[in-house]
C-alpha cells in the first residue's frame, strides 16, 4: 500500500494531492544576496539565454525552465543556489536579524543555513550543526561557494548540543529542520517511500523531540524557534510540537505563511494535540505545486 | 586543552595576532600582514575587512569570520577560507576572491568570451599581460558589471586557472557585444 494513502482523510482534494505527488518538481533557485541582487541575476540569465520564471511570492526565487541549476554563469559566481521553493519558508518564519546568534541544529547541506546568513546580511553568527561528516562537507562546500562568512560549523548530536566553546550561552533564535521520513520529497526522490515503515516514523519522531527540546532550552526567553519537516506524518509534526509544549517553556505563535497552506491537525489516529497547533502550517504539494512541508513557529518562555 | 596557544593545533582555530609583534604562535601570520597583502597585491583597502576577524586552522590556512569567538576554538568551520600563507607567495582562495575581489583595483586581468569560459573549466591559456607575474584576479563582465571569476597564476606568458575541481564548470562563452 502507498503510505501516502493514510493522509487522504487530512487532504481536501485527494485526487489533486496524489496527482501532484506523481509529478516531478520544478527546478527552483534562490538568489544569494550576499553576493548580488535579483535584478542583476535576471540580467545575467537573460544575457546567457537561460529561461526562468519569477516566483510570485518571493523576488529572490526563480523557477528555471530546464536543465541543471548549476550550469550557468550566475551559479558559477555563487549568485544562485538550488533550493526547493517550499524550503525557503522556515527561514522566513524565523526572521533572523543581522548581528544575532542563530542555531541551525540540522544544517547540512545548507540551503536554509545559507539563506539565514543572507537574511542576516552575513553579520552575527549562524551556528550550523550536523552529526554526519559527509553532510558537513557539503554544507562547507555550499557556504564557501556562496561566500558566507558568518557561519560556524559544528559536529554534535543536536539532542545534547553544548555551547561551552562559544563566547555566549544562549541563542536569539533557533531552527530545527529535522531529519524525517521525507514523504514530502516524493516528487524529487520517487523511491523515498519504498522503505517507509511506521516504526521508522516513530523512531525518527523520538529524535525530533530531543532536538526540538534542546533548541527551546538553548534559546533565550522571548526568542524564536522554528520547527520544520518535509513529511506529512502528524507523528513527526504536530505530535512533536505538542510534546515540547508539555515538556519545555514555550508556546506556538501564529505566522503568515507566504504559500497556501492548511492548519496543523489536533487529532490523529486516536491521539489529540494541543489546540494551538492549529497555528502551524501544512503545505501539500497540490496547493502551490511544490514539495510537501510542515512548519511551526514557537516563542520561548511564552 | 591549554588556554595559552604556542603552536598550531590542526583541530582548532586560533585568532591571528594584531601585528607580528603580538605573535605567540610560531610563523602565524598577523592580521596586519593579511590586510597589507590584500592592499599591496590587489589594492583592496583594509577598511573592507574592518568588521571581520581572521583565524588560522592548520599551518598557514587562514579563515575570515564575520563575528568574534573565543580563541582557540574547536569547531569544524569558522567563517570562510580566505588565504594560504604556507608558501613564499601567499595565495588567496577562490571563495575569498569571488566574495571580496570586486574591491580590487590592481592585478585584475580582464578576460571575456571563450577565455573566461576556459578559465571556469580550469584550463591554462596563453595570454598577454603587462603587469606583475604571480596571483591575479581573473574577471569578466556579467549582468552589466565586472565580476571576479577566480584566482589565476600568471607566469611565462600563461594564465593558469586555479579554480578548484569541485567548482569547475563547462559554460557557454558570454557574448561581448
Amino acid at each position: 500500500m502507498n503510505p501516502l494513502e493514510r493522509y487522504a482523510p487530512l487532504v481536501d482534494d485527494t485526487e489533486a494531492f496524489f496527482a501532484a505527488c506523481e509529478r516531478p518538481l520544478p527546478s527552483v533557485v534562490r538568489v544569494n544576496t550576499i553576493k548580488t541582487d535579483p535584478e542583476r541575476v535576471r540580467r545575467a540569465l537573460d544575457d546567457e539565454g537561460i529561461e526562468y520564471e519569477p516566483v510570485d511570492w518571493h523576488d529572490g526565487l526563480l523557477r528555471l525552465s530546464d536543465g541543471s541549476p548549476g550550469t550557468n554563469w550566475p551559479y558559477f559566481h555563487g549568485w544562485l543556489h538550488g533550493q526547493e521553493e517550499v524550503s525557503a519558508v522556515p527561514a522566513l518564519a524565523l526572521d533572523p536579524q543581522p548581528g544575532e546568534k542563530v542555531w541551525d541544529s540540522c544544517a547540512a547541506p545548507g540551503s536554509k543555513t545559507t539563506q539565514l546568513s543572507a537574511m542576516m546580511d552575513d553579520r552575527g553568527t549562524v551556528v550550523g550543526n550536523d552529526n554526519n561528516l559527509g553532510r558537513l562537507s557539503s554544507l562547507r562546500h555550499n557556504a564557501e561557494r556562496l561566500g558566507v562568512t558568518n557561519l560556524v560549523v559544528t559536529k554534535q548530536d543536536g539532542r545534547n548540543f553544548s555551547l561551552k566553546d562559544f563566547g555566549f550561552d544562549e541563542f536569539d533564535r533557533a531552527i530545527v529542520d529535522a531529519p524525517c521520513s521525507c514523504e514530502g520529497t516524493i516528487r524529487k526522490n520517487p523511491t523515498t517511500l519504498e522503505e517507509w515503515t511506521l516504526e521508522h516514523v516513530h523512531s525518527v519522531a523520538a529524535v525530533q523531540k530531543g532536538i526540538l527540546s534542546r533548541a527551546v532550552q538553548a534559546t533565550k526567553p522571548g526568542g524564536t524557534v522554528v520547527y520544520s519537516t518535509c513529511t506529512f506524518a502528524p507523528e513527526e509534526n504536530e505530535a512533536v510540537v505538542d510534546h515540547v509544549l508539555d515538556t519545555e517553556d514555550c508556546e506556538v505563535v501564529a505566522f503568515d505563511c507566504p504559500l497556501d497552506s492548511v492548519s496543523g491537525v489536533t487529532e490523529w489516529e486516536g491521539d489529540s494535540y494541543d489546540s494551538s497547533v492549529t497555528d502551524t502550517h501544512r503545505i501539500y504539494p497540490h496547493l502551490n505545486d511544490t514539495g510537501g512541508f510542515f512548519c511551526a513557529k514557537l516563542e520561548v518562555g511564552g | 586543552m591549554s588556554d595559552a596557544e604556542t603552536e598550531n593545533v590542526g583541530q582548532q582555530f586560533g585568532r591571528l595576532p594584531a601585528t607580528d609583534a603580538d605573535r605567540e604562535v610560531e610563523d602565524r601570520a598577523s592580521r596586519e600582514a593579511v590586510l597589507d597583502f590584500f592592499d599591496r597585491r590587489f589594492g583592496i583597502e583594509p577598511a573592507v575587512f574592518e568588521d571581520f576577524t581572521f583565524w588560522e586552522k592548520g599551518k598557514g590556512k587562514i579563515w575570515i569570520f564575520a563575528d568574534d569567538a573565543p580563541s582557540p576554538i574547536r569547531v569544524e568551520g569558522l567563517g570562510m577560507t580566505v588565504l594560504r600563507t604556507r608558501q613564499e607567495h601567499w595565495k588567496p582562495t577562490q571563495s575569498a576572491i569571488q566574495r571580496f575581489g570586486g574591491h580590487a583595483t590592481k592585478n585584475v586581468i580582464e578576460i571575456d568570451g571563450e577565455a573566461a569560459a576556459a578559465f571556469a573549466r580550469g584550463e591554462d591559456q596563453d595570454l598577454d599581460w603587462d603587469g606583475d607575474w604571480g596571483y591575479l584576479i581573473a574577471a569578466h563582465e556579467v549582468g552589466g558589471e565586472r565580476e571576479p571569476i577566480g584566482v589565476g597564476l600568471y607566469v611565462y606568458g600563461e594564465l593558469r586557472s586555479t579554480v578548484p575541481k569541485g567548482n569547475q564548470e563547462s559554460l557557454s562563452p558570454l557574448s561581448t557585444d
